[in-house]
């Protein structure tokens, strides 16, 4: 295979979903044998379009060309037999499967009718060899860790055949020497001349493995670079992914007072068989300071998050201005005045069947606007949700609208105003500007700011590091449940701090 | 919106409504009956003074025993056990109304109470069952109704607390009529409407206020519609269980007082056990909403009253049974057809106001 | 493997008839282990296993199947009907399509239109019960034999089989009244003891979905529409084409339980059922939703049934009791060396209360013993709910495409 065949072929692809248009026009050239890198922002259409590469949805308009040929994929079924394979960034996998019922599901080795486990099970070491994947056959998934799932997934892919490999944000999950594992493993596939489709928004990592880049914005393919001949920085490269101008958030001077509001001593907080997800982590926050946690997604953010919050039962001690919450329940903290952003807005904070103004009352019905003693007031419930529509931009027709209707920025604008009410001491945030707009990202953090000015503290988790570096007074960089160093927003760049996450370098 | 809202509700009942009206014509048709006849008679007995009031009292036990399954459907739990929480209730109420020679309001109060918490005292075993040991309260709810009718089949045939009330029939020791609460006949001068219809409705307004304008009620219906943002918004998950399952029980342990303090003033061993299952078909067809539940309940007992007349037509008044059935898994399928457009097409105005939105924008 | 699980399968037996046997012996009541009381508690356990198994198909596909009970009231009125007309075997067939028929419409309503499984499954109930009551009184009222709610007779038999050589000389050795040895005799025989076609194919069956569902492409296709339909999507597998096939077949095994139950008693009668889709509902969760378990759990609701009905010397019951703390007493001490104390500490203190209670009473009414199987059931979901391993995603709406 040469180097300048195509593998994949995209043209003219366009995808409408009821109200939002996921891709328009995208036109995609992947060459064979070559690791290609589709970066976008969050909601921009990347999954989508692998989603109709992969045969799982239908693109309205355009054309698949795989190896030079013409396809139509009804079924991912018509992927697979082309030669394509995904991983998907929510493992598919069934935990109460082995590891290899999980690779051979669908694809089974039949002596008669009987499944052929002596030959699947060759078969899968014989790849599994190959490519340096080592996994056991036996055991079950849901004993095993992200690392090796991940690696399961590969494989799956690799026992099928595939010769076009499609990643969606394969890092998201992964701890720092996982990555470089991950990264081994698909310069070994390209080397035995497969193609590899990398779906990421982390561009470090792209422009260290990519061997082309090509950029998404609002559903449309906005160009391509090749960082082996262009120069390009991670700058550069957000700055396609954005528009023009990246808007730079910047906490202007210093409002932080004397109290201090949440004082987090030795906190830990550990899975089911003992092992320590958050562990022993200490930390202050004054009243009108920001305080950024920088770390790789799946550290321990969340759980530190949740146990704050008195969602996740965690040892240590918690005090809330001078009042020590550490065995307090969550309604408690709530009417202390702690707002909660939590990272899984479905999950956690919305009642997608709900009208808009019921979600409002979520997390603070027990306090007015939304409730007097034990009885709710719906009607001042209401008026208060027109007001957060308003001062935060949601674009809705009616505060009667089901949540699930809107869109995921406009629902996290919803929530955002939700936290923001009633005057909060305390916000824990995760991400929360979180699939949001560019105008509407700006209109957030000043909320923040102003909320910092007169002396809310906020603890702020956030994948994106210029949020990060640009609101908060001081960064802690958490890795594997550990603060590992501390950084001063003032002189760290993105590229050091991406550095210490990753536990390899020194910060500022 | 709201209009559009009602109008949407409705078609799911009116759908199952006709497509049962039809099927049941089909078989009417391979019976060699007349449709129009049946439908005729069924028709003018059921709004006959007498059948409406027979109408009203069952339609009151139904009402009961839908909204002791709704308050669980509303968050997700299934209480499948009515059934037992309602037999044991009655029988409660029966033993201590019997034994009670006190003014009407207190005798009958104290049997309201006795009943209430024995339903909710069963019920909450299951909650128990749930909560601390995992077991899911479909399964153990069915469970504990065998095991209720085995204890009153034993209290009842057994112990001193039974006795002869007819022939061949053991029961409770008849509960005298200071203790009854029979009601008055004003719709058929000959049949009584149960004292319970008036208590019924007040249960019904009380389960709507406690819903939709308590905190408890968001709490509840916030769990219901997503168990893990309940908690996060603060709601005690498994206290929720408890309580939740311990008013479900009380209100079905109520489900037995109309027939017994109305009727009967026995429990006895020919007391029908299968009003719980009524009660979850109800519900459903009522969607958890008290005004739907009454609805639904009035046209169940309209159904089953006005087939009694079918004898005479020569059809057996079972095809109320049959229509029955049909509405219920017609309407919960429309329900979830309609449940889906409504979505959509919420997405889709959504969509079109923010391009409208835009459009002025750009402007 | 296998010899592992064989082994595993010996040490229960073996533990289960040394407990019969103490009991046998303290109460001297040769009834808990004949031939008879055996061969009987078959009879009774295959219906509730045949549920149980429906059960095991349906939500290894993931989807709840609490239409069991409607299932199988479709089941036996098939059988009466088609039995009272053309004989027992077409009885049999009727019975497993009327099943398939509230199968189908069960994976219309949860599988194509998404609607709650448990609210789906109750309105097939509720549904079978308005129509065989509709149906038998049209049908059989006028019938020779029949009645408003029974059919007439069905027509034949189903053939049984006794191996006299094998049941007399092991009969005989159960009345010698050895330990263990006697019981064991007892149990075999009752094994080849009027031992029905329909219990043979009951085993069959259960044989082959043990087969069919762990060791087959096709079983495990069909369980990763139970454990995570979203992969098993992503990679080419028709989900939704298997929670068809499983639902259905699940239909016709609950309609062929129903049939044996009117077989068994030899006319269609409204509400012969009395729950016992439910009950195998209950067998396959405390069978782990495996057939071994499930078909133990349905032995044991035989068994007892069995006891109580065939109770002369009123006797049987109080067996039954001692049986019953035999065991608390035996879990009681597996939990103290797993030094599991609070659990050892209950099982123990219900284990002498039930020791109390067998030898404070000269007898007990059967009542005990009509809710002894629930009571149990109870106790080992209580126990052992947490150590079950139910399909990830049984019970979960799946549409095609939709994440989950």
């Amino acid at each position: 295979m040469s180097q300048s065949a195509l593998a994949v072929e995209l043209s003219g692809i366009w995808k409408r979903f009821p109200g939002v248009i996921a891709n328009s026009d995208i036109n995609l050239k992947v060459a064979s044998g070559t690791v290609h890198a589709i970066v976008g922002e969050n909601g921009a259409g990347k999954s989508t379009l692998m989603k109709i590469l992969y045969g799982m949805q239908k693109a309205d308009e355009g054309t698949i060309s795989i190896n030079g040929t013409n396809l139509i994929f009804n079924s991912p079924s018509d992927a697979i037999d082309s030669g394509i394979g995904m991983v998907h960034q929510h493992f598919m996998l069934a935990d109460n499967f082995t590891v290899l019922e999980n690779i051979v599901l669908g694809s089974e080795p039949k002596n008669g009718i009987r499944l052929d486990f002596e030959k699947a099970r060759k078969q899968i070491s014989d790849i599994a060899a190959e490519n340096g994947l080592a996994v056991d056959p036996d055991v079950l998934v849901s004993e095993l860790g992200v690392g090796d799932r991940q690696r399961i997934e590969i494989l799956k892919v690799l026992y099928r055949g595939a010769k076009i490999l499609i990643l969606d944000e394969p890092t998201a999950v992964l701890v720092p020497h996982e990555v470089d594992e991950l990264f081994n493993t698909l310069r070994d596939l390209k080397k035995e001349g497969l193609t590899v489709i990398f779906i990421s928004h982390k561009l470090d990592e792209v422009l260290s493995i990519a061997d082309e880049i090509t950029v998404i914005r609002q559903g449309s393919t906005v160009g391509s670079v090749n960082p082996h001949t262009q120069n390009v920085s991670a700058r550069d490269l957000a700055e396609m992914m954005v528009g023009n101008e990246l808007p730079n958030p910047e906490a202007v001077g210093d409002t932080i007072q004397a109290e201090v509001v949440l004082k987090v001593d030795n906190l830990a907080v550990f899975a089911k068989g003992g092992k320590a997800i958050v562990d022993d982590i200490s930390f202050q926050i004054h009243a009108g300071e920001i305080v950024g946690i920088a770390g790789v997604e799946g550290n321990g953010q969340a759980e530190i998050l949740d146990a704050l919050m008195g969602i996740e039962s965690a040892t240590g001690r918690v005090q809330f201005k001078n009042e020590d919450i550490t065995n307090k329940s969550t309604r408690h903290r709530r009417e202390l005045g702690i707002g909660f952003i939590p990272e899984d807005r479905h999950r956690q904070a919305l009642m997608l069947e709900a009208p808009l103004w019921e979600n409002r009352m979520l997390g603070h019905q027990t306090r007015t606007p939304n409730a007097k003693g034990i009885w709710l007031t719906p009607r001042s419930a209401k008026a208060d949700t027109k007001r957060i529509v308003e001062e935060y931009d949601v674009r809705t027709p009616s505060i009667d609208i089901l949540a699930s209707a809107l869109s995921g920025g406009n629902q996290q604008k919803l929530i955002v105003g939700r936290e923001m009410s009633g005057e909060p001491k305390l916000l824990i945030a995760a991400h929360p500007t979180r699939g949001v707009d560019v105008g509407a990202q700006a209109a957030i953090w000043d909320h923040i700011r102003h909320a910092r000015q007169s002396g809310l503290a906020v603890l702020l988790v956030s994948a994106d590091l210029d949020e990060l570096i640009g609101l908060s007074d001081n960064i802690k960089v958490l890795l594997r449940g550990k603060f590992v160093a501390d950084a001063d927003p003032a002189t760290v760049t993105p590229q050091e701090l991406g550095t210490a996450m990753t536990g390899a370098g020194e910060v500022a | 919106m709201n209009l559009r809202r009602i109008g949407t509700s409705l078609i799911a009942p009116v759908i199952g409504l006709l497509f049962s009206l039809a099927i049941t014509a089909i078989i009417l048709v391979a019976i060699n009956a007349s449709v129009s006849t049946v439908l005729s008679s069924m028709w003018s007995y059921g709004t006959s003074p007498r059948a409406m009031s027979l109408m009203l009292n069952l339609a009151t036990i139904y009402f009961l025993s839908a909204l002791a399954v709704s308050i669980g459907f509303k968050m997700n739990l299934f209480n499948i056990g009515v059934n037992g929480q309602y037999v044991l209730g009655a029988v409660a109420a029966a033993v201590v109304a019997s034994n009670l020679t006190l003014p009407k309001v207190a005798s009958v109060t104290i049997a309201i109470f006795a009943a209430m918490i024995t339903g909710a005292l069963w019920a909450g075993i299951a909650a128990w069952l749930k909560v601390a040991r995992g077991v899911s309260e479909v399964i153990s709810t069915i469970m504990l109704n065998f095991i209720a009718i085995g204890i009153i089949s034993y209290i009842i045939v057994r112990t001193g607390i039974g006795t002869e009330t007819s022939l061949n029939v053991r029961g409770t020791k008849p509960i005298p009529e200071s203790g009854m609460l029979r009601g008055s006949a004003f719709i058929d001068p000959g049949t009584s409407i149960y004292g319970f219809f008036f208590i019924s409705i007040i249960i019904g307004i009380g389960y709507w206020f406690l819903l939709n304008r308590t905190r408890f009620g968001f709490d509840l219906r916030a769990t219901g519609k997503s168990a893990s943002a309940a908690r996060t918004s603060g709601v005690q998950s498994n206290r929720m269980i408890y309580v939740t399952m311990f008013l479900s029980g009380a209100v079905a342990g109520l489900v037995g007082l109309p027939y017994l303090l109305g009727d009967t003033g026995t429990y006895s061993l020919q007391f029908p056990t299968d009003w719980g299952f009524t009660g979850i078909a109800i519900a459903l067809l009522g969607r958890n909403n008290p005004l739907g539940i009454a609805l639904g309940a009035i046209l169940w007992a309209f159904l089953d009253i006005s087939s009694g007349q079918l004898i005479l037509e020569g059809v057996p008044r079972e095809i109320s049974t049959i229509m029955q059935g049909l509405i219920v898994i017609v309407v919960v399928i429309s329900y979830e057809v309609v449940r889906r457009y409504q979505v959509k097409s919420e997405q889709t105005s959504v969509a079109k106001a923010m391009a409208k939105q835009e459009e002025v924008a750009a402007v | 493997m296998t010899y592992l699980k064989s082994r595993r399968f010996i040490g229960a037996a073996f533990t289960a008839i040394t407990m019969l046997s103490i009991t046998r012996t303290i109460t001297s009541n040769g009834d808990l282990t004949s031939t008879v009381t055996i061969a009987q508690a078959l009879v009774f356990a295959s219906p509730i296993a045949l549920a149980g198994l429906a059960g095991i198909w349906a939500e290894r596909a993931g989807v709840i199947n609490i239409g069991l009970e409607g299932m199988m009231i479709l089941g036996t009125f098939g059988a009466g009907w088609a039995g009272w007309q053309w004989g027992v075997w077409a009885g049999v067939l009727a019975g497993v399509i009327f099943g398939a028929i509230g199968g189908l419409l069960l994976a219309v309503a949860a599988v194509t239109f998404g609607v709650d499984q448990i609210i789906a499954g109750t309105a097939i109930n509720l549904l079978a019960l308005g129509l065989t009551k509709f149906l038998a009184i049209v049908l059989f009222t006028d019938a020779p034999g029949g009645g408003q709610a029974q059919s007439p007779p069905i027509k034949g038999d189903i053939p049984t089989f006794t191996i006299d050589s094998i049941v007399e000389p092991l009969t005989s050795l159960h009345e010698t009244g050895i330990f263990f040895i006697s019981d064991l005799a007892g149990i075999l025989a009752g094994l080849f003891y009027n031992l029905s076609l329909l219990t043979i194919i009951t085993f069959l069956l259960f044989a082959m979905t043990s087969y069919l569902l762990w060791k087959t492409a096709f079983g495990l296709r069909l369980r990763s529409a139970g454990e995570n339909p979203w992969a098993a999507d992503s990679l080419g597998v028709k989900v939704v084409q298997f929670k068809y096939a499983a639902v259905v077949f699940s239909g016709m095994l609950a309609g062929l339980g129903g049939a044996y139950l009117s077989i068994a008693s030899t006319i269609y009668r409204n509400g012969n059922t009395a729950g016992r889709g439910f009950i195998g509902l209950a067998t396959m969760i405390f069978g782990d939703w495996r057939p071994g378990g499930t078909a133990a759990g349905a032995l044991m609701f035989g068994y007892i049934d069995t006891l109580r009905l065939i109770d002369t010397g009123n006797q049987n019951v109080k067996g039954l009791i001692l049986l019953g703390a035999i065991i608390l007493f035996a879990i009681g001490g597996l939990m103290l060396r797993k030094a599991k104390r609070n659990s050892a500490i209950g099982f123990l203190l219900l284990g002498s209360v039930m020791i109390g209670a067998y030898f404070s009473a000269t007898s007990f009414p059967p009542e005990v013993a009509q809710v002894a199987p629930y009571i149990t059931t109870l106790l080992v979901l209580a126990t052992a709910s947490q150590n079950l391993r139910p399909p990830a995603a049984d019970g979960i709406p799946y549409r095609k495409g939709d994440n989950h």
